[in-house]
């Protein structure tokens, strides 16, 4: 196949500014050269490449919307570019990419103290030192309201006990981010170091999806920090979902990267594939797939930019995110449906990167919210009606 | 120490260049342009040159249109200090003689110790400029480097060519020329600091006038482009091997005449 070259039916390249287009660009070419020649053997394995975070920090990935501590400050749509160039790649890459940077640096950097932005920006956006985010647990995934970690406090120190699931980087993190509620019932977030006594980690096995990807549960015994590690500056549900909100936000662009890459993968297959003696793609029913799919994506990317700018402004709301959240990640799965189809038998082994996309946006439909929970979130704020069953 | 790189704008390697109507020039349209990679070759081991010896300035020129500022500003944002544009009308025509002109009294103007280019650039492949640049300074000139080494002094260098089966290694008196080959380094992606850097450098519009340029006709012109005539389809030889075999063997004789 040729080199990704992109997918631009619209002439939306037009609304990039010239840095956005270098940044964009310049992920682009990194995914291409470092990234994919090498996914393949780490998907097969159910490894992440690690030693590719130190270069993604280098190359200034991490936490590039914040400005000092050592980071880019790009703006809003060139931090989306680079999320859709990432999932281009992998969702497992975004993935790490966007944990570390909305997940991990963003709390740090917006409910941190002085002292834990100085300890932990810099060396997080050199990808020196990796973080996670301990969100869900076993019996709380739609609803992390009703989570069961606790921290108490005993003299100098935090308690944490609990157990939370399906945790991006858990094995590999320096630090986790950890979301526990204290006696007053409220939700308070912790920095707990890697190697602290009561802090362990198991890797989930088994995967289908987001292969390329560490997952984890992360457990606390009588885990006790220290309490500067509390994040001073927040409290409740908003500081998670807080952080959430940069993370679905990187998610709308990453699924746009993952269906350009199905698309432009299948396209070119499709007008190389012969049988009954023609091209496939010159067969209605090929066309109209290709067609689905190039209309879904304009569509997508249009979103997409406009959420930037918005966020850009400063005007953004929640739900506006939840809708680019919900619509793109369920196009981006549909398409690589629809690629994995004109594939044939081709597109159920890993020499094609479809079915390895489209297994990855099974968990990016899940996770950072479902597709459904975000239907609930702007159903109730288009009607003002909960149905979230509560 | 101060460094000039030369850097040419050109269609990315995966463009399929289509004959533009006027059958001398090509279409333009859906090209993505980038800096030619011998180029970013040059521009990476001015930058190590500069890191190296802890200090220096590098400085990007190139000759073209307004496209070309994106070259410069990637050149920028690979680190590079500040860019020159030799951005005239006047040169819309220019041949590699003239090129080389209107970037030798770009060069006398900045005064550099040393000037690094790509051995070619990779869209008309000419690979003329350098030696013309060297003829035009009066200064000494090595192509296809593989090595550098500026001595201590700052008063020469020791530049490795590649030459079939092996190197050849030069000293040059300072200032020089060198063209880079592929293979001299591995040039650094810019990154995303570098690239919100980039827009608060310097890149100076140079007209001709600027540089005292009088307005001569090229040497060379153009007088057509031609594709390639497309490749005439494969041949699947059918029959049982022993036959196949004579008939592969007698085609390549007769018909390719290949042996
Ligand atoms: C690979 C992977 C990585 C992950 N990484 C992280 C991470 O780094 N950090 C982290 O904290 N979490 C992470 N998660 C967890 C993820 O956020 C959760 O899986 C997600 O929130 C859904 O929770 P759940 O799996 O418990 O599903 P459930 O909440 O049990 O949902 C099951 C189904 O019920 C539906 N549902 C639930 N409530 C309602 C309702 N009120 N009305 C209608 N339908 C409803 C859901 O839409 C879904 O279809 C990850 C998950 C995966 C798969
Ligand atoms: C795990 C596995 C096991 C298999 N086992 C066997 C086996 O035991 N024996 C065996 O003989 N085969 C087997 N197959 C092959 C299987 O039957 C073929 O994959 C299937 O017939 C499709 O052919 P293809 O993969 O070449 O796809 P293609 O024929 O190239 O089709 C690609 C796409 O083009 C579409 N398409 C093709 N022609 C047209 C048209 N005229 N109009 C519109 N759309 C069109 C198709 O619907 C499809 O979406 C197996 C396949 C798999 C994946």
């Amino acid at each position: 196949m040729e080199k990704f070259r992109g997918v631009d039916y619209y002439g939306i390249e037009g609304l990039l500014s010239e840095e956005e287009r270098m940044v964009r660009d310049a992920v682009r070419d990194w995914v291409e050269a470092e990234f994919l020649p090498v996914v393949t053997e780490h998907h097969r394995a159910g490894t992440f490449p690690v030693s590719l975070i130190p270069r993604l920090g280098e190359l200034g990935v991490f936490g590039a919307t914040l400005t000092g501590y050592g980071c880019a400050g790009l703006n809003n749509v060139a931090y989306g570019l680079i999320m859709q160039e990432l999932e281009r790649g992998d969702s497992g890459l975004r993935s790490a990419a966007s944990v570390q940077s909305g997940l991990v640096m963003y709390p740090i950097y917006t409910y941190g103290s002085e002292a834990q932005k100085e300890e932990w920006l810099p060396a997080m956006a050199r990808g020196e030192r990796v973080g996670c985010f301990g969100l869900t647990e076993p019996d709380h995934g739609s609803d992390p309201g009703g989570m069961k970690t606790r921290a108490r406090r005993q003299g100098n120190v935090y308690v944490l006990n609990g157990t939370k699931l399906w945790i991006t980087n858990g094995s590999i993190a320096d630090v986790a981010v950890v979301w526990a509620k204290e006696d007053d019932g409220e939700i308070y977030g912790y920095l707990v170091e890697r190697g602290t006594p009561g802090f362990s980690t198991l890797d989930i096995h088994g995967k289908f999806s987001m292969r390329a990807s560490i997952t984890s549960e992360l457990s606390f015994q009588d885990c006790r920090i220290p309490l500067a590690n509390k994040f001073p500056n927040v409290k409740g549900l908003r500081g998670p979902l807080g952080c959430l909100n940069q993370a679905r936000y990187g998610i709308a662009w990453g699924a746009v990267g993952a269906a350009m890459a199905c698309y432009d993968w299948t396209l070119q297959y499709a007008q190389q594939r012969i049988q009954f003696g023609k091209p496939i793609a010159s067969f209605q029913l090929v066309q109209q797939k290709l067609v689905w799919m190039i209309t879904e994506i304009t569509k997508a990317q249009l979103l997409c930019l406009q959420l930037g700018r918005l966020k850009d402004e400063g005007h953004v709301r929640a739900q506006q995110v939840s809708l680019a959240k919900m619509n793109n990640v369920q196009m981006a799965l549909d398409s690589a449906r629809l690629a994995r189809d004109v594939l044939g038998a081709a597109g159920i082994v890993d020499e094609h990167p479809v079915i390895r996309h489209m297994m990855n946006l099974e968990t990016v439909n899940t996770y950072e919210g479902t597709h459904d929970i975000h239907t609930l979130i702007i159903g109730r704020d288009i009607t003002g009606l909960d149905a979230f069953g509560m | 120490m101060k460094i000039l790189v030369t850097v040419k704008q050109v269609p990315d390697t995966a463009t399929q260049v289509k004959i533009a109507p006027d059958g001398k020039t090509i279409d333009p349209t859906g090209i993505t342009w980038i800096v030619s990679p011998y180029d970013e070759f040059a521009v990476e081991e001015a930058l190590r040159i500069k890191e190296k010896r802890g200090q220096g300035e590098v400085v990007a020129v190139s000759l073209g249109p307004d496209r070309v500022k994106e070259a410069l500003r990637s050149c920028l944002a690979m680190g590079c200090d500040r860019a020159i544009h030799l951005n005239d009308p006047v040169w819309a025509t220019a041949d590699t003689l003239a090129t080389a002109k209107a970037l030798a009294a770009a060069i006398k103007q900045e005064g550099p110790q040393l000037v690094l280019c790509g051995r070619q650039a990779i869209d008309d492949d000419m690979g003329a400029v350098t030696a013309q640049l060297a003829e035009l300074l009066g200064w000494p000139c090595a192509y296809w480097i593989m090595e550098e080494a500026i001595d201590a002094d700052g008063k020469s260098v020791r530049a490795a060519r590649q030459v079939e089966g092996g190197l050849e290694v030069f000293d040059l008196p300072l200032p020089a020329i060198l063209a880079a080959q592929k293979g001299l380094n591995e040039p650094r992606y810019p990154t995303l600091k570098g690239i919100m850097g980039a827009k608060k450098k310097e890149i100076r519009d140079v007209k001709a006038a600027d540089l005292g340029w009088a307005s001569e006709p090229p040497q060379l012109s153009i007088v057509g482009l031609q594709a390639l005539p497309p490749r005439p389809p494969g041949r699947i030889i059918a029959g049982d091997v022993p036959t196949a075999v004579k008939e592969l063997v007698r085609a390549l004789r007769e018909d390719a005449k290949a042996i």
